[in-house]
């Protein structure tokens, strides 16, 4: 049995207590920066498993993009200074934290008890940005094409969303 | 533990984070951090079946991670206009307040 990797444990720490920190945290400005910091470990964490060009591409969308449009929005809404108690003791939180307990004890049950169907090979060789762009123009070139028009539609509609009405007529 | 396994517990750790926070926070905004980290989650199984699936050599994980970023850009995108042009009719980005319920 091969061990995890001290860097994956690091990594994987730091993306664990980004992502808590970001759910915990009582101001929004405070948990937009952890969401950053979970999306960059996750970034490193597809690096150190040798994914180099989704961990960069991760980097640059959610860092780059996401978590600034985040920021964007808090700040167009201006609820940066204050917020409702992360925690509030109340029925419908217990609940929730519960349901997402149970799920996590599913899925760790699962990982835990199943058996590999396939014995495990010597691990993927980390494929290079040019066969990886070989390969997305060369039999996956409908689903690129289909996202670039989903990506195209999505911001159309969203800039028409977010547009300012021009007579409000209630 | 082997690596898959270490990979498959952080992703399903990810994911019950990601879902406790989208079902208990009541700021839409960070509902909507947590279905993103939700999302992030499914793309961490993708990597590392990839990389410790049977079929060495097919980057079809890597493939379907990409497009999965994609489509989550556009569905942040989406979903913080849909914020906005909710806050701008309400005033309000609290969801007890939007669904009528308790003020």
């Amino acid at each position: 049995m091969i061990l995890m990797s001290a860097t994956f444990l690091i990594l994987a720490a730091i993306t664990l207590v980004g992502a808590c920190a970001a759910m915990m945290l009582r101001g929004l400005v405070h948990c937009a920066l952890a969401v950053a910091i979970a999306f960059a470990g996750l970034g490193t964490l597809y690096l150190n498993l040798g994914a180099q060009f989704l961990g960069l591409a991760q980097l640059l969308v959610y860092v780059g993009a996401i978590a600034v449009l985040i920021v964007f929005v808090i700040l167009l809404t201006r609820g940066g200074d204050s917020d409702s108690p992360p925690l509030p003791r109340a029925v419908l939180p217990l609940t929730g934290l519960l349901v997402a307990g149970c799920i996590f004890a599913v899925l760790a049950w699962a990982v835990f008890h199943s058996f590999a169907v396939h014995p495990a090979g010597p691990p993927a060789a980390p494929s290079t940005v040019r066969e990886l762009g070989t390969v997305l123009m060369d039999s996956y070139v409908l689903p690129l094409e289909v996202i670039g028009l989903m990506l195209t539609a999505a911001l159309i509609g969203a800039v028409i969303i977010a547009m300012k009405e021009k007579q409000d007529t209630q | 533990m082997t690596p898959l396994a270490g990979c498959l517990l952080v992703s399903s750790m990810l994911f019950a984070i990601g879902l406790a926070g989208a079902l208990t926070r009541k700021n839409t905004i960070l509902v909507l951090v947590g279905i993103e980290l939700m999302l992030n989650a499914a793309n961490l199984n993708f990597v590392a079946f990839w990389r410790f699936g049977p079929h060495t050599g097919a980057s079809t994980g890597m493939i379907f991670g990409l497009f999965s970023i994609g489509v989550a850009a556009a569905e942040a995108a989406v979903g913080l206009a849909l914020i906005l042009a909710v806050y701008r009719h309400t005033k309000t980005t609290d969801l007890s307040q939007l669904t009528g319920g308790q003020r």
